[in-house]
């Protein structure tokens, strides 16, 4: 009978065992190669780095490769092993503005310097099922030549700058203008604990980091109303390698250490002005590692939301709520602790039950309780009542 | 970007037999920056007994919800010299404690014990073990929710404020409410405590029974919560007094029964269901102490199976 206590050890050792059985499936199908996932699961690859938040493919693939393709397990393997990486310092500020650009469009104006870049998107394709990618011998003709838009900028010189939609507008004055906050340094919520209220630097880290699905959650509840008094506009999406670069101190100049593959997202949103500040469009912004747009539009929307107490919204909606949205946005927090319920609570339970058996004992001796019909209707505000507490 | 590291031809993971510890990783996995900054809060949790200090928790390979608290504190404080002891609902056979300690034994290469008295540091989910602790001993709670009034209040800052002005209407208004309803005080898990007559803690979701073990213990209690990035501590022989009235004081819970494995009569016991005609036996959750206890028993009685 003691079994059903004791014998925890062998039972997970067998366990892990089994999971590393079915994790591998049917051996006499080749293994998967880090590279093949990738080359060709490069969005999940994407995602796992962006919640993982940790720049390497290869790592991404190996998480993804050992959690079956379960991404959050995936990003959750990479920050625990992010985690213990030494800090050697921080990089400089990227530039966006001299990004390889791979994809870039403005949904605010048909055309502007630098122009549309449509890029590698699925925004414009059928969602149909494509059955010769079922059979082998999936290997696409290559182009041949890069894309107009593409063609244009490399004529000019080697790296081009194509500039941010917000400095096409700057003359207006009808764009909020980024200030930037010199003296500070720029904070980080890996080794300083979240405080609130939080500043936008904070939210925003948080929100790079966060899931993507709450964050698209959010964004539409905004969207369909619960935010948004307007609608927001994509002012400007793009995609592409930018150079990272660090300033070591014994060397006092900036040395690039490498790319990085990221996309941007800027947002527009109506403001009709309140006290201190005039009507204008204020900004979103939303940053993703990879190729990403879903999350940084969505990072967009939210952030521009978590701007309300800074220009006097009235705070109504879980999107405005910087609480709410902050401390529930990490997928590794909340996928741990919603899971934990899988973990044994005897000892809790046992004092419930213990408790409710007494409860139930007085009830049934009790008559004003007892009686007949309205029994149903006193239980049901019973449950009410516990559920609360 | 490509990984700094080689791992590719030695994955992170393998164990080195020679220095118990896993290549590629610290010594009990956290690195020593990391470590420096939680004995720090822990410093100043056991200087401001019962008040939740923040601090920067990290991802941990085990989950949030798991014990990343505790297993930070932990990893913060332990050292070849010590002796772990892990349980979780008092047995050291369930599966996170076991997880746990496979965990240390292999980051840290540290000796593992499942004797209470044995234990340097005993981690802990959800009970205190039933053996008393002795000073030099160090007792680490896995907490899920530090903040004693998040049922009452769902906003941090309002606790926070309710916290530094000792304001705790609430707290006691709960318990009113439960009285004025059901005749008694219903929490029963998580009661919460006061300690020094300052701050109301959570004492983790240890049952009640409990409770009355952390008054004046000789060891350190330390509460570490890894998601909600929290550390809060008992320094020894410090007063932890469980939230009551007067005229409705602070009961444990008692059982009719004596645990079937020990006949112990004194100790928190859980429910087996052994068959499905209702049939029940009670045995004691705290699984070293049942051992122990049947042991002494046999001894007066040698009869006894």
């Amino acid at each position: 009978m003691y079994v059903a206590v004791k014998g925890g050890q062998r039972a997970i050792e067998n366990a892990h065992k089994l999971l590393e059985e079915v994790r591998r499936g049917d051996s006499t199908i080749p293994e998967l190669s880090l590279d093949q996932v990738t080359e060709q699961l490069g969005l999940a690859v994407d995602r796992v780095m962006a919640e993982g938040s940790l720049y390497d493919r290869e790592l991404a693939a190996l998480a993804i490769k050992q959690a079956q393709g379960d991404l959050v397990e995936a990003a959750f393997l990479i920050r625990a092993y992010r985690t213990t990486l030494p800090r050697f310092g921080s990089t400089c500020p990227i530039d966006t503005r001299s990004m390889q650009i791979e994809r870039r469009i403005s949904a605010t104006f048909k055309d502007l310097p630098g122009g549309q870049v449509l890029g590698p998107t699925y925004d414009y394709t059928h969602r149909l099922l494509d059955f010769s990618l079922a059979r082998a011998g999936d290997s696409p003709k290559p182009l041949g030549h890069a894309p107009e838009a593409f063609d244009d900028r490399v004529e000019d010189s080697g790296r081009e700058v194509v500039p941010r939609i917000t400095e096409l507008l700057e003359g207006e004055e009808l764009i909020e203008t980024v200030t930037c906050d010199g003296e500070r340094s720029t904070a980080d919520l890996t080794q300083n604990p979240l405080k609130l209220p939080a500043s936008r630097d904070v939210r925003l880290q948080n929100l790079a980091r966060g899931d993507e699905g709450f964050l698209l959650g959010l964004a539409y509840s905004a969207q369909r109303g619960f935010g948004f008094a307007g609608h927001p506009f994509v002012a400007e999406i793009r995609s592409g390698e930018v150079g990272v670069t660090i300033v070591p101190e014994e060397i006092g100049f900036p040395i690039e250490i490498g790319k990085i593959r990221i996309t941007e997202c800027l947002t527009f949103n109506r403001h009709d002005g309140s006290p201190g500040c005039a009507p204008k469009f204020l900004l979103g912004y939303g940053i993703a590692f990879g190729r990403n747009e879903r999350k940084a539009i969505a990072m967009a929307l939210v952030d521009r939301m978590l701007r309300s107490r800074e220009i006097g919204e009235y705070i109504r909606y879980p999107a405005q709520d910087e609480e709410f949205v902050l401390l529930h946005s990490d997928n590794i927090e909340a996928s741990g602790f919603v899971q934990h319920l899988k973990l044994p609570h005897y000892v809790d339970f046992q004092s419930e039950l213990a408790l409710m058996r007494q409860r139930r004992e007085e009830f049934e001796k009790d008559e004003n309780y007892n009686n007949g019909g309205e029994t149903h209707e006193i239980e049901h505000r019973v449950v009410e009542g516990t559920a609360r507490s | 970007m490509k990984s700094s590291i080689a791992w590719s031809k030695e994955p992170p993971g393998v164990e080195d037999p020679k220095s118990g510890n896993i290549e590629g990783y610290n010594y009990a996995y956290l690195d020593e920056q990391t470590k420096r900054m939680i004995r720090r809060t822990i410093l100043k949790a056991i200087a401001i007994p019962g008040h939740q200090i923040p601090f920067a928790s990290r991802e941990m390979p085990l989950p949030y919800g798991w014990g990343t608290g505790g297993i930070q504190i932990t990893a913060s404080l332990i050292g070849p010299e010590d002796v772990l002891k892990v349980i979780d609902q008092g047995s050291d056979d369930t599966t996170n404690a076991v997880s746990i300690r496979a965990f240390f034994s292999k980051t840290a290469g540290v000796r593992t014990t499942i004797r209470t008295e044995e234990a340097s540091i005993i981690q802990t989910r959800h009970r205190i073990p039933e053996t008393p602790l002795r000073e030099g001993q160090i007792l680490v709670f896995q907490v899920p929710i530090p903040e004693p009034l998040r049922f009452m209040e769902p906003r941090q800052l309002e606790c926070d404020a309710i916290h530094a002005l000792a304001d705790y209407g609430i707290a006691y208004v709960k318990l009113y409410e439960d009285i004025a309803r059901y005749g008694r005080i219903a929490a029963t898990f998580d009661y919460p405590v006061i300690v020094e007559n300052r701050y109301i803690m959570s004492p983790s979701p240890i049952p009640k029974f409990d409770n009355p073990k952390m008054d004046r213990m000789p060891a350190i209690q330390l509460f570490g919560a890894g998601r909600e990035k929290r550390i809060y501590a008992v320094p020894p022989y410090t007063r932890v007094k469980s939230l009551d009235f007067e005229d409705y004081p602070f009961q444990v819970e008692k059982w009719e029964q004596n645990c079937a494995i020990c006949g112990a009569s004194d100790t928190y016991l859980d429910e087996i269901i052994t068959d499905d005609k209702g049939n029940r036996i009670f045995v004691c959750s705290d699984t070293d102490a049942c051992e122990k206890s049947k042991k002494k028993r046999k001894r007066l009685d040698p009869l006894i199976k």
